[in-house]
């Protein structure tokens, strides 16, 4: 923690200056050296995004309209999911710091405890991406566009969408011009009869989401979405195994033999660095 | 082969029982403090509508700034950056800030143009 910031040491493992800038190990200053280089790749990406939502002219689609299911309930619950994957995510990066805690105390039962629970969150939070990516690709039913351009969306009892027409209780809405994921203000659910007049007349279906068109905005919206959480998505998949090794590791008390912990450390650097892009994603995909 | 001249940092960075109470309230304040701020954010996110109608600008910055204000406590409390010594703290963030502000200012000059050359467009 506070280093050998005050402590004297021996000239003959100083540097060619007399000093020792850094105080710090070779192992832990590559890894913020990694850290500094991942973290300019996902601004790259981040940016990017900025860039087409800044330079686009189509509506964009809004976080706390796209994102608002919670699993196994209907209902409208804007950024409730999104905010529960963040929280596991802190949660898990507190446990991670309070596992680093321990190992300075070389309190070995310690360690073990709070990094099993590091590794619990992060399994959590890759599950939970795995429903939203789920989630987000079936989509909510899908919209038609008519000749004329305007936009309906498509409801059935069974959430059937290979022959919504035919399944029980089909109905449009009309779309908001601009914002397809809100219904127009005044109008009401389209009658059986005038559904389908409009549904045999559409000009395209879109439903769910993929890389060529998804029914929440244009193609590049889910593009980003699958790339940029997809790609921190990985990382936590990489963090929570390389956590996994170090708490076996710690287990057969091989830390515990070589006198300190450090390797806790650069595990969670790493895992930190995960949370932290999370934040700036959280922000800048969901919330702006 | 053993060498006797790496010195083991790590070592240093032991503490005490004591020490450990200490640094373990900073971390559960650090904790609360990421969770109200995040609260906040969702709870703004979704009802900024109703809360703070036609403010879309000033609840866009304020997002920015909550972001960066978690983003330095994770960096400087759980990553102990701030307990590091001032040079490798400065060879961390300042090249890449001085990156990242470039890539933002030229990404936002250059979006600004593209959105205007394609609405002249139509």
């Amino acid at each position: 923690m506070a280093g050998d910031a005050t402590k004297t040491l021996s000239n003959d493992v100083l540097w060619g200056g007399g000093r020792s800038p850094f105080s710090i190990s070779y192992g832990k200053m590559m890894m913020w050296f990694f850290l500094v280089s991942d973290a300019l790749t996902f601004s790259g990406l981040l940016v990017a995004y900025g860039f087409v939502r800044h330079s686009t002219l189509e509506a964009w689609p809004i976080g706390e309209e796209v994102f608002r299911a919670l699993p196994g309930l209907s209902g409208s619950y804007p950024l409730i999911y999104v905010a529960l994957m963040t929280a596991i995510l802190i949660f898990s990066s507190v446990t991670m710091v309070l596992a680093v805690e321990a190992g300075h105390r070389m309190d070995k039962k310690g360690v073990i405890k709070w990094m099993f629970l590091t590794v619990l969150g992060g399994a959590f939070f890759v599950g939970s991406q795995a429903w939203e990516w789920s989630h987000f690709i079936h989509g909510g039913g899908g919209y038609i566009t008519t000749a004329d351009g305007s936009k309906y969306w498509v409801h059935n009892d069974t959430h059937d969408t290979h022959d919504p027409a035919n399944a029980p209780g089909f109905h449009l809405v009309a779309a908001q011009p601009g914002h397809y994921l809100i219904p127009a203000e005044g109008t009401h659910h389209l009658d059986h009869d005038a559904s389908l007049k409009l549904w045999n007349e559409r000009v395209n279906y879109v439903d769910g989401a993929n890389m060529t068109r998804n029914e929440y905005g244009p193609p590049q919206y889910a593009n980003f979405f699958f790339f940029i959480t997809g790609f921190h998505g990985f990382h936590v998949f990489s963090g929570v195994v390389i956590n996994i090794i170090v708490l076996i590791m710690a287990i057969q008390g091989v830390f515990h033999r070589r006198g300190h912990y450090e390797m806790i450390e650069k595990a969670g650097l790493y895992w930190h660095f995960v949370d932290l892009v999370w934040v700036f994603v959280f922000t800048f995909f969901y919330l702006l | 082969m053993e060498r006797d001249d790496i010195i083991e940092y790590s070592l240093d960075a032991h503490h005490s029982e004591e020490d450990g109470r200490k640094i373990r309230r900073k971390i559960w304040m650090v904790t609360a403090l990421l969770a109200v701020v995040t609260a906040i954010e969702v709870l703004v996110g979704a009802y900024w509508k109703e809360w703070f109608p036609g403010a879309w600008t000033a609840v866009k910055w304020a997002f920015v700034f909550l972001t960066l204000v978690k983003a330095t406590y994770i960096v400087m409390t759980f990553m102990h950056l701030g307990d590091e010594r001032r040079n490798i703290r400065a060879i961390i963030l300042l090249p890449y800030a001085l990156f990242i502000l470039y890539l933002l200012w030229i990404a936002l000059m250059e979006s600004n143009f593209v959105h205007w050359s394609w609405s002249t467009m139509q």
